[in-house]
């Protein structure tokens, strides 16, 4: 079972970023659950939305609290809420950010990875620039980062979850998967992660 | 057939579909809107076949439904928590009116305090109004679930009520398996009721009636609420040998010589599983048993999947204020009167959509296997004071 979760902002796009991946990991073979967190969506609120997959039936359902790789489509978020809580270590938290992995100041019990995603979706024509449509992009660099899932899976599964700009979204996936920057756990001291 | 990732909601709009509804008239309301939204565009871009109605009211909703059920086309409609409440009046009508429409119910707390999360207290608190009731655990038994209950509904001339957990269910996207429309037509037949409201052949539904007949019309309708245990049961034994799942009107899982029964329904019921299987694999003798068919309430399968226990842990996320949960009320008196009855622990969970984790379920184990008695007829899980 590997559980994920998203910390976004309404509006942004975290829930259509799980479910984007969801059906990307079901494509593969997986089983897969995504579902948004059980409040009221309001925009430019913090919003989290969470993932299961699993290659046995998933039936379970209540929230993931020890997730094993946290995405981040707010960098501010990261000042106001603690997104590495429940992290497995050596789990993957993906910042949407301009900035390399090592400027973060994450622990480095944890990989970190950083995708320009609001840039590669401005540059596509996603979303305005005060609210910029992340979710296919980052996505796309989960992909390269991690190696979960291809980046043809979920190219293919973008036109059914994102019906408006299918092709600019994936362009945007792929670009992300070429940008992506990762450091991986322990890499600080030295070790392999 | 297809398999798609698919939200609760989805998976009904895809099974009224496939049930080839006729009309559908709803006002939306969270978290049963998904539904509708997408049956308005199923119903606009041709997929389906059906006169789509956007009214005023949830009273009206149902009210369109009746009128629709009356000209003998097969209606639907979907709602949740208050929606349902305010339809309160035209859910007894419909059943006394032998009106078979099918209703989708997102479990949802009632107000106040408004809370749009999980809480099975708004579809329970209409079990007296001769619907027949499913609770459901997942979103494929959702989409099976539409599709069977048109046809018990038809069979016995009752409407049906199809319920599942706010947010956990309705908003969660999950795996569905969509049947083939020719094995849904063969499964469910075209809707053909015995009277319709016709130009044609003029006859009078819902009047006052001369003479004294109105108690043996109840008797009918009591008759033909018992009659639906049966047709639930075949409903579901011929679903699974035509679409290969099975889903019991009451589902016995690892019962085995079971001492401990864990008795829920909806999706508490799927996160049960695990705790059983962890029971199990430490040698402990612990299953249990998910209640999918509520109205008409199943006696026979309870007592015989229930009897034999020693202890029952029912976790119900609902109450009846001034009694205590619900199904475990129920389930007691299924087993007065007979020859050995297992105690009662009933225990009040997840209301308002607190998640009731693995941990949750665990604890409720522990705590029943711990005392020989409840010290309470109803013990609340997880209170914050």
């Amino acid at each position: 079972m590997i559980s994920i979760r998203f910390h976004g902002r309404g509006g942004q796009g975290a829930v259509i970023a799980s479910k984007l991946l969801a059906t990307a990991l079901f494509r593969e073979g997986w089983q897969v659950q995504a579902f948004p967190s059980f409040g009221a969506e309001r925009t430019g609120a913090p919003v989290a939305a969470f993932l299961r997959a699993d290659h046995r039936p998933i039936t379970a359902h209540y929230q993931v609290y020890e997730p094993d790789h946290v995405f981040v489509l707010d960098p501010v978020l990261l000042q106001t809420i603690d997104v590495t809580a429940g992290l497995t270590d050596g789990g993957w938290i993906l910042v949407n950010s301009s900035r390399r992995p090592e400027e973060l100041e994450l622990p480095d019990r944890f990989s970190i990875g950083t995708s320009d995603a609001t840039a590669i979706a401005l540059a596509h024509g996603l979303g305005s620039r005060t609210n910029p449509i992340v979710n296919t992009a980052i996505v796309g660099a989960f992909a390269a980062l991690t190696g979960l899932v291809t980046l043809e899976s979920v190219v293919d599964a973008i036109p059914d979850l994102v019906p408006i700009k299918p092709d600019a979204n994936q362009a945007a996936a792929r670009e992300a998967f070429a940008q992506a920057l990762g450091r991986r756990a322990g890499a600080l001291a030295g070790r392999e992660g | 057939m297809t398999t798609k990732v698919m939200e609760g909601t989805h998976a009904i709009s895809h099974a009224v579909t496939l049930s080839r509804a006729r009309v559908i008239a709803a006002y939306p309301i969270t978290p049963s809107s998904g539904v509708v939204e997408l049956l308005s565009e199923m119903c606009a871009d041709g997929r389906l076949d059906a006169r789509f109605v956007a009214v005023e009211s949830e009273h009206s909703a149902l009210a369109t439904c009746a009128g629709a059920s009356q000209t003998g086309l097969r209606a639907f409609t979907a709602t949740s928590s208050h929606g349902l409440a305010y339809m309160h009046e035209m859910l007894h009508w419909c059943a006394g009116a032998r009106l078979p429409i099918v209703l989708a119910d997102v479990n949802r707390a009632m107000g106040s305090p408004w809370n749009i999360f999980a809480d099975q207290s708004d579809s329970l608190s209409q079990r007296d109004t001769g619907w027949i009731q499913y609770y459901c655990e997942n979103n494929q038994e959702v989409l099976d679930t539409i599709i069977q209950a048109f046809r018990v509904a038809e069979q016995v001339l009752m409407p049906a009520m199809v319920c599942l957990d706010a947010f956990f269910l309705s908003h969660t996207s999950e795996p569905v398996a969509i049947p083939d429309q020719k094995l849904v037509d063969a499964f469910l037949p075209p809707f053909a009721p015995p009277y319709a409201l016709a130009p044609d052949d003029p006859r009078a539904f819902g009047g006052l009636p001369s003479g004294d007949g109105y108690m043996e019309l109840r008797a009918r309708m009591e008759r033909s609420m018992q009659d639906a245990v049966g047709a639930a049961e075949t409903a579901a034994r011929e679903y699974a040998e035509m679409f290969g799942r099975h889903h019991p009107i009451l589902e016995e899982y690892r019962t085995e010589g079971a001492a401990l029964l864990l008795v829920t329904s909806g999706t508490i019921a799927g996160t049960a599983r695990a705790v059983v299987d962890a029971r199990r694999e430490a040698g402990e003798q612990v299953g249990m048993v998910k209640i999918r068919l509520f109205r008409p309430f199943p006696f026979a399968a309870i007592r015989a999947a229930l009897g034999g226990a020693k202890k029952l842990a029912v976790v119900d996320r609902n109450l009846s204020f001034g009694h205590g949960g619900i199904m475990a009320s129920e389930i007691r008196s299924a087993l007065c009167n007979q020859p050995s009855a297992p105690i009662v622990f009933s225990y009040i969970a997840g209301l308002g959509g607190r998640d009731v984790t693995p941990a949750v379920i665990d604890d409720v184990v522990s705590a029943t296997q711990a005392v020989e008695r409840p010290e309470s007829d109803t013990l609340w899980v997880g209170l914050k004071e």
